[in-house]
């Protein structure tokens, strides 16, 4: 195992650095390097932060609303799915800060005084993001964290090693699994959890506000803050299995993530999957039933236009790609799901990208109408946070509980016995 | 990786316990491990009595409780269902606390975005009214969450008293496996009923599998914090507040230096400015004039009344011959008047615009002139003057002309008359007729 890890790590390793020299390259020359121009001004940047920030959403969804649903199958992913959260909203947020152009003057959108007397203008979908987005990030950090208390506290009373025994041990707080601590732990979980749902449907529909509340064709619909949720929770979950089913090999996690924990997972992707193809469809039939010739001719020309081919791709795999989870045996195939969940993945950064590309290369003004293509420091930063995701995915699951120690015991038999019935 | 330790760990530690368990049913539960440590032992702090299932827990904690005990708690490596009723917890306080907290989340996020936007910076967007509650609504909501999980969170570490990285009972070996698969109970010497005897016995006849002893450390070198954590403690803190008076030192000093250019190219870009030096002309300058004997298309100006508002070198008093004075004109310029002169002179032309409110009330720059009143001396000037102003600027203003075309300058200047008019005629202004059917309307 850890040969494999450490390869995995080198590449890593490489993918982060390139993105870095990418970053430094657009941060020095200024946003120009990218392909962005004066028509589609937002693109590969935006694009790349609606995905992460959608893949985020699953760890989400897991550790919280399955949390509420009673799911207990959820105690064997949650933990490395909430620490997915943490990671892909990192990666989400770096596109939005170098898209300002000057991100060392990012901080200017915080609330504070300042000798210009300039305050946020907090009517703008965009101050929106910032405060969703900052709390959605603290908010899935101490979750994260607060589950990992009592596993640290395991891994410190295991540790062997001074140095390890005190770091695990500053980390784990002190924890001793007293029952009166484990009452209110318990307490503030459920509160967690409760919390993190809302959470959860407001971030994403935050995010389709930067468009919905625009005038722009293709934009401008009230149907976008369920389906991007929805669509979040889909590629979300693509990710999740994507991440997990190497995981379970590489590290003897069989007996924990179980093949039908897999299953559901692909049961949930199809559901969220048919969402996303329903919305695909209501959007067409809007466009015809508001008679609105700017609508219909967005519509026509996302399937037919210049951009066609990112359309197709949309279609074919976030609304054909998961037809096949309704076969067993494709949900229990971990190649068959591995293939079909990259493809979902594919599917839904070509969603983003027809809803912002497509859009903003056909405006109301023809004079104004261009094309787009990336530049190579577009692919390069997109490159480079997955990188960085995948680094800080490794790192974490070497020196951290990867599995929510503690909740599994609390699902075994065993932990039932207080109760006489 | 993980998993393969814990499976060598579960068959070490069962081991453990199939030693121990028979040797402790009758003693104190001293084993081997702990005899070396004796020697510094001080005061009895309590006795830690581990049991072989979460069930044999809950019985013990049922029967500690019915004998009387306060002082106790029940250790597991995970919450043990039925113990909270078993050992007599009230239910914790924190979800008050948590809507106390997403109460004030929701008060503070909307007075956050009050006190910015409809008090601190009335930004004026396309005329919409400055405090509109939809809008706000999605950031008082993320405010409310955040709240709520930061009360959640700390609250429920406080109300746990963590963190406490130390414990007397972290001294036992035993308790290491409560993170694992120890279920063990705990009575602190300081409980009224506590007995070193009678206490262990009960624990005993509760179904315990060991009962041991837990004294606090005797040594004052080991029950005081090591100094080296003094040091770290002081040098970060230290250093933490290095950036502060970084700060501190810049604000109350002065420096001549030029600033830090970190994006060199941004700063300084590769470009001629119109007043730099260049080497590619004789006369060295880069702005080039215009040649000799030629203007650019359109600018034959040879109506100077029109264009200049001059007459033979004078400002002419009334409008350009092609200037016709009429109610669209006046319409007209109403409207360029609002656009380009308003945010600074104010609609009325009293020199109370949107930006010279802002203006006053950070205490920077100056009041534009109030153009109406004849009293402060702009109204009174002829028209060639104030059509001058309008292209070319005067002391602060900067000039119109390159903006506005020269029709909607005398629109603008037919406009402000009119703006004059309305707000300072005088009754001589009236001929008798309309006069004495003035005074008629009014009784």
């Amino acid at each position: 195992m850890p040969k494999a890890w450490f390869i995995a790590l080198g590449v890593a390793l490489v993918l982060a650095s390139i993105g870095a020299y990418c970053i430094y390259h657009v941060v020095m020359t200024g946003i120009g390097a990218w392909g962005n121009n004066n028509s589609v001004g937002w693109a590969w940047d935006i694009t790349n932060f609606v995905w992460w920030i959608g893949i985020g959403h699953a760890g989400t969804l897991i550790s919280a609303i399955l949390y509420l649903m009673r799911q207990q199958w959820r105690t064997s992913i949650n933990r490395a799915a909430e620490a997915m959260t943490i990671f892909a909203v990192m990666c989400a947020g770096i596109f939005p800060i170098i898209h300002t152009g000057r991100p060392w003057l990012a901080w200017w959108m915080i609330p504070h005084p300042n000798d210009m007397q300039m305050w946020p203008q907090f009517r703008s979908p965009l101050m929106w993001d910032v405060f969703a987005i900052s709390t959605y990030a603290t908010t899935s950090i101490l979750f994260w964290y607060m589950g990992l208390v009592p596993d640290l506290a395991t891994f410190r009373d295991r540790s062997k090693t001074k140095l390890k025994q005190a770091i695990y041990g500053v980390l784990a707080l002190g924890w001793r699994g007293s029952a009166r601590q484990w009452h209110r732990y318990e307490r503030a979980y459920l509160i967690l959890a409760a919390l993190s749902t809302p959470l959860v449907l407001s971030v994403h529909s935050v995010v389709s506000f930067d468009f919905a509340t625009s005038l722009n064709p293709g934009w401008h619909t009230t149907i976008f803050p369920p389906y991007f949720v929805a669509g979040a929770i889909f590629s979300g979950f693509a990710m999740v299995m994507t991440l997990m089913i190497p995981a379970r090999y590489l590290f003897g996690l069989k007996h924990i993530i179980k093949a039908e924990h897999i299953e559901a997972m692909c049961k949930v992707t199809l559901a969220t999957g048919m969402m996303v193809g329903f919305a695909y469809s209501v959007e067409f039939f809007i466009a015809w039933y508001s008679g609105s010739e700017y609508e219909q001719f967005t519509f026509i020309n996302r399937s037919t236009g210049p951009f066609w081919w990112s359309w197709l791709s949309m279609v074919t795999c976030n609304v054909i790609v998961p037809q096949f989870f309704w076969f067993k045996k494709c949900r229990t195939n971990p190649w068959i799901i591995i293939v079909l969940c990259l493809l979902i993945n594919v599917g839904m950064w070509f969603e983003r990208f027809v809803i912002i590309a497509t859009s903003l290369s056909r405006q109301f003004l023809p004079s104004s109408w261009s094309y787009y293509w990336p530049t190579k420091y577009d692919v390069g930063v997109f490159i480079g946070t997955m990188g960085l995701f995948l680094t800080l995915f490794l790192l974490f699951i070497r020196f951290l509980p990867a599995v929510a120690i503690s909740e599994v015991k609390n699902t075994l038999p065993e932990a039932h016995a207080g109760k006489d019935h | 990786m993980e998993t393969n330790e814990n499976n060598d760990h579960d068959e070490a530690t069962s081991a453990h316990a199939g030693e121990t368990s028979p040797a402790t049913g009758s003693t104190s539960g001293h084993d081997g491990a702990r005899a070396s440590s004796n020697s510094d032992e001080g005061e009895l702090y309590g006795v830690l009595a581990e049991f072989d299932s979460p069930g044999a827990l809950v019985k013990a904690a049922r029967k500690v409780k019915d004998a009387g005990y306060g002082d106790f708690d029940c250790y597991s490596p995970f919450p043990v269902h039925g113990i909270d009723e078993a050992m007599g917890i009230k239910r914790t306080i924190l979800p008050v606390l948590v809507f106390c907290g997403g109460i004030t989340g929701t008060f503070l996020g909307f007075l956050l975005q009050w006190y910015c936007n409809a008090s601190a910076w009335q930004w004026n967007v396309a005329g919409k009214p400055v405090w509109s509650i939809p809008a706000n609504v999605p950031i008082g909501f993320e405010t409310t969450i955040l709240l709520s999980v930061f009360t959640t969170f700390f609250g429920m570490w406080i109300l746990n008293k963590l963190p406490q990285v130390w414990h007397p009972f972290f001294r036992l070996d035993r308790f290491t496996k409560v993170t694992d698969d120890g279920f063990m109970l705990g009575i602190e010497a300081k409980d009224g009923r506590f007995d070193a005897v009678e206490t262990k016995k009960l624990l005993e006849s509760a179904g315990a599998i060991a009962v041991e002893e837990c004294y606090l450390d005797a040594s004052p070198a080991n029950t005081k914090m090591p100094m080296f954590i003094y040091g770290v403690i002081i040098c970060t803190t230290a250093l933490a507040l290095v950036p502060f008076a970084l700060v501190y030192k810049a604000r109350a000093s002065h420096s001549k230096d030029p600033h830090y250019h970190i994006f060199g190219d941004m700063d300084f870009q590769a470009k001629v400015k119109s007043d730099q030096y260049n080497d590619l002309f004789a006369d060295g300058r880069s702005n080039r004039g215009e040649i000799s004997g030629t203007i650019p298309r359109g600018w034959l100006n040879d109506d100077t009344s029109y264009a200049q508002g001059l007459e033979n070198g004078a400002w002419i008093t009334s409008f350009p011959t092609s200037v016709e004075v009429s109610r669209d004109l006046l319409r007209r310029g109403k409207q360029r008047y609002e656009i380009y002169c308003s945010p600074c002179h104010g609609v009325d032309g009293r020199g109370a615009g949107m930006v010279a409110v802002r203006s006053q009330k950070i205490g920077q720059g100056i009041l534009p002139r109030n153009l109406v009143d004849p009293g402060a001396g702009v109204i009174t000037q002829p028209n060639g003057q104030l059509f001058n102003t309008i292209s070319n600027g005067n002391n602060t203003m900067m000039g119109y002309g390159a903006q506005i075309p020269v029709a909607d300058r005398w629109a603008i200047v037919a406009y402000v008359r009119a703006l004059e008019r309305s707000q300072f005629a005088a009754g001589t202004d009236l001929t008798d007729a309309e006069r004495s059917a003035a005074m008629g309307a009014t009784p």
